[in-house]
């Protein structure tokens, strides 16, 4: 009996392994996604299966499946994430001389453990009528008394207003991003709802004259077939904060190998070509974001906006930081 | 024994025997541990408030928990007194009278029912949020900035009650209105004849009769309501669920968060415990046997415009207004659409919510059953606890599913390699049976409320004539009880068929590899604020809940005893 299995069990293990096989965790939406994964195994034969969902459910259930989980990769649409995934430890290292050339260094984890895709960042749209764009700078003139009753935002539960102010916590410290907070709340036209697209549609619609927004949302109505969503991106511009400070606030989508992975090389080369020319070219036209190597070219719309300086911060630190945001948020009045 | 006590207390004498019998059987046995076994998610989460949280409750106290509660309060009071109001009224004006469309409105009263709160939630922003075109065209049309007319907030917390009120109430109407269907019409006529009027024969009567399943269906609502995270986290409404996920993910503090939703269960707890005992030893059986056919009072004047205004008024803003908007978008971005795999998706779709509804009937009338002859403490407790399941936020459930899934399979799996030295990997997490079994806890409750509210009204009398003619009791549950409560049967799968339809955060979760739903690919779209291209798929999970609602009106009418004869 015991033999029997023993054979079985090896069989079973070598069919697994000839045939190349990637399983995915994505918090990366199917239709965001799919298509590239597509292009990948018509080039390679690589067969990849794809669960999508939120990343704290997902992580949730790697941790959950232990050594037993089928996931090789997690693909995540921000950097709190996978350092949450780290912190679980369902990770695993990787080294790869391709990943690291092309991947700048504050875009990966000083480990190994996750590697950005892509880069997008929060920026400080504002009414092209109504702001005068002299009169603002830096985030922390959303704060000014002068915007009373004119800024826009999501809900504090969104990560990206999370990565945002754990960003400031860490440049800035605590108790110096609260009392930016609290300014800001008091500057804030509506409690906040929505998402970022309804922010920048506020503002068209007279609302609000300031917002805080992730860039690739505005290519998302610039692009949009609908003439009724570019009126409304077409009613705002971007302010690049903090130009003269350290730079825009920038997060990331990425993806990391899990601990349990039992096709590492597979995954790392799925990885790997998610970093390719190919591959961020598509990023860049597809959702607008803007491509996580230097050297790849970035959308229309994006080039439009401009050259900007990024914030160089290690981007996990906006991990290390994010229970302390959501504290000094709660504590502001932040909703 | 007096006759009248039938009414207010079940006879011993014979029932109790049956009892006897029925316990000898496997099947009580194997219908707790299954129960058991469903309730395990539901007690993991229970068992979190023994575990320490590192200070974030002082933390949740001293800022946001006070907003947490009064604003899920506040839901639960709104939505509460809308979809009574929205509820009872229409299902006595259809069921009682004529007015023209008052046939066609039976049914048509369920169809919000198809529709996702979150789905009519984005849909009616779509229309009248401040960029909307309702407001433009105030703007255009007046010369007005924002803010210098007046229009209602639509992401509100009344924004919150109204959308989920719209389509919560037809649980209130189906049941209440299987009721009265249900209902002798003598009760109503000896009232009559004693000097009530029409409106003291549906207030002094018709309502306490129906108050079982008026309860039932109203408790449902309640914690759907308390259960909701689509509607509130996108109106911006700090209720309790968006603060169980802020508090789990944005403060990583699982245990914290579990200790939420304890509270949340707690509460829910309490809620059905107090209406139990306020309903005290009264039992609401059908004390007579005779039925006609339903006298339907036909309506003129002013009177028929009230009703006419007071039934068409839910289907309009529940039901057609988003399905018109929803489907004005699916033609604006038809051309966008990747429709390859649109097949696959209903088909998906389809095959969760007849599986599920076939189990939670089945089960769900086993265990009402099985607590009606043989209600036993521990029968009723796990009962109670397994009836919370629907007050829990679907990503909660899922999670609470996974832990005894993984820890099963990863111990079978160690086992076999230490004894067999084989890996059977992850045998059920991952799998369509954990998504079903995740469906179970949330959705059994439906249908257990739903066939409890049914059975309630049959005599205990009727099991005792079946057992003296000789029936097994098995026989008694196919021969009286099941043709009896037919309509029950039928809502109940219902009701668990169209949430299973739009059921999202568990089948996310715990779905396998390449699988999708109606209800996944309309969430990511709208998710990513795409919404006219998310319209499709949300049409096709409506137009896949219609169906059987449409099936399931007709048959409640002919389902009442007494339909066929001709007076």
């Amino acid at each position: 009996m015991r033999t029997v299995l023993t054979v079985i069990g090896t069989l079973m293990c070598f069919s697994a392994a000839q045939a190349d096989e990637v399983n995915i965790y994505s918090a990366r939406q199917e239709n965001l996604i799919k298509p590239i994964l597509d292009i990948y195994t018509q080039e390679t034969g690589t067969t990849i299966n794809l669960v999508t969902g939120g990343a704290d459910e997902l992580i949730q259930r790697l941790a959950l499946e232990g050594a037993n989980s089928p996931a090789d990769l997690l693909l995540t649409v921000d950097v709190g994430r996978l350092h949450r995934a780290k912190e679980a430890g369902v990770l695993q290292p990787v080294t790869s001389a391709l990943l690291e050339s092309e991947i700048p260094s504050q875009y990966r984890d000083s480990e190994g453990y996750w590697y950005a895709l892509s880069l997008r960042s929060r920026v400080i749209v504002y009414d092209k009528e109504r702001v005068d764009p002299s009169q603002i700078t830096s985030y922390a003139d959303l704060a000014a008394p002068m915007w009373r009753n004119s800024v826009c935002v999501r809900s504090s539960s969104n990560i990206y207003n999370q990565s945002l102010v754990a960003s400031m916590v860490s440049h800035n410290g605590v108790a110096q991003t609260e009392e930016w907070v609290k300014g800001l709340v008091a500057n804030f036209a509506r409690n906040p709802q929505g998402g970022d697209r309804d922010q920048i549609t506020a503002i068209a619609a007279g609302q609000c004259k300031l917002a805080l927004v992730n860039t690739y949302y505005l290519g998302g109505l610039l692009t949009s077939s609908n003439a009724g969503d570019r009126e409304d991106g077409e009613a705002v511009a971007v302010l690049w904060p903090d130009q003269e400070g350290s730079g825009a606030h920038i997060n990331i989508s990425g993806a990391a190998v899990t601990k349990a992975s039992k096709n590492k090389d597979a995954a790392v080369a799925l990885m790997e070509y998610l970093a390719s020319d190919e591959a961020q070219h598509w990023y860049a036209e597809t959702n607008n974001e803007y491509p996580v190597r230097a050297d790849v070219p970035v959308s229309d719309v994006l080039e439009s906006w401009g050259e900007f300086k990024a914030d160089d911060l290690a981007l996990e630190q906006l991990g290390i930081h994010n229970a302390e945001a959501v504290r000094l948020m709660d504590r502001a009045g932040w909703k | 024994m007096p006759i009248l006590s039938t009414t207010t207390e079940a006879p011993q004498g014979a029932l109790s025997s049956l009892r006897t019998r029925f316990s000898g059987y496997g099947l009580t046995l194997s219908i707790l541990l299954l129960c058991i076994l469903l309730s395990i998610p539901i007690i993991t989460i229970f068992y979190s408030v023994f575990s320490s949280s590192d200070g974030v409750w002082e933390h949740l106290a001293s800022t946001v928990l006070y907003d947490y509660i009064s604003q899920s309060a506040l839901l639960m009071v709104g939505v509460g007194v809308s979809v009574l109001f929205l509820g009872i009224g229409p299902a006595w004006l259809v069921t009682m009278t004529k007015f023209p469309g008052s046939r066609i409105l039976e049914w048509a009263l369920v169809l919000p029912l198809a529709m996702p709160a979150y789905i009519i939630a984005y849909t009616y922003t779509g229309m009248l949020d401040v960029g909307g075109p309702l407001q433009s065209w105030i703007r255009d049309t007046f010369d007005v900035r924002y803010g210098d007319y007046w229009f209602p907030e639509i992401r509100s917390i009344g924004g919150a009650i109204t959308m989920l009120s719209l389509v919560l109430y037809p649980y209130v109407y189906l049941l209440t209105r299987t009721a009265f269907v249900e209902q002798s019409v003598c009760v109503l006529e000896v009232s009559r004849t004693l000097g009530a009027s029409p409106f003291k024969a549906f207030s002094r009567v018709a309502i306490p009769l129906a108050r079982p399943a008026i309860i039932a269906g109203l408790s449902l609502v309640l914690m759907e309501t308390l259960a909701d995270y689509g509607t509130v986290q996108y109106f911006g409404v700090s209720a309790f669920t968006a603060g169980i996920f802020r508090t789990w993910f944005g403060l990583g503090s699982p245990t914290a968060a579990a200790q939420l939703a304890a509270v949340l269960m707690i509460f829910i707890l309490m809620l059905v415990l107090a209406e139990h005992w306020s309903r005290a030893k009264a039992r609401y059986h059908h004390t007579s046997n005779k039925y006609t056919r339903l006298p339907r009072i036909e309506l003129h004047g002013w009177k028929r415009a009230g009703a006419m205004a007071y039934c068409y008024l839910p289907v309009l803003l529940g039901f057609l207004i988003p399905f018109i908007q929803l489907s004005l978008w699916a033609v604006e971005t038809w051309e966008l659409l990747d429709r390859s795999n649109f097949m696959t998706l209903f088909a998906n779709s389809l095959k969760l919510a007849s599986i599920t509804a076939i189990i939670a009937l089945g089960l769900g009338l086993f265990i009402t059953y099985s607590k009606r002859l043989r209600p036993g403490i521990l029968l009723r407790g796990i009962v109670r606890v397994l009836s919370l399941g629907y007050a829990i936020p679907g990503t909660v459930v899922a999670v609470g599913v996974l832990i005894p899934f993984a820890w099963f399979d990863n111990t079978l799996d160690s086992w076999m390699r230490q004894h067999f030295d084989y890996s059977t990997g992850l045998i059920f997490s991952g799998t369509l049976v954990a998504v079903v079994f995740a469906y179970l806890v949330r959705f059994l409750p439906v249908s257990m409320n739903t066939l409890d509210a049914g059975l309630g009204k049959v005599k205990p009398t009727m099991d005792d004539v079946g057992r003296s003619l000789g029936l097994r009791p098995l026989q008694i549950l196919r021969r009286v009880h099941i043709p009896v409560i037919k309509s029950s049967l039928l809502t109940a799968s219902l009701l668990v068929f169209v949430d299973v339809l739009k059921e999202l955060p568990a089948t996310l979760i715990l779905r396998p590899f390449n699988f999708n739903t109606l209800a996944i690919r309309t969430y990511e779209l709208a998710n990513q604020e795409r919404l006219a291209e998310a319209s499709s798929t949300a049409l096709m999970i409506v137009l896949a809940g219609i169906i059987p609602v449409i099936i399931l009106s007709l048959t409640i009418s002919k389902s009442r005893p007494g339909y066929e004869s001709s007076t």
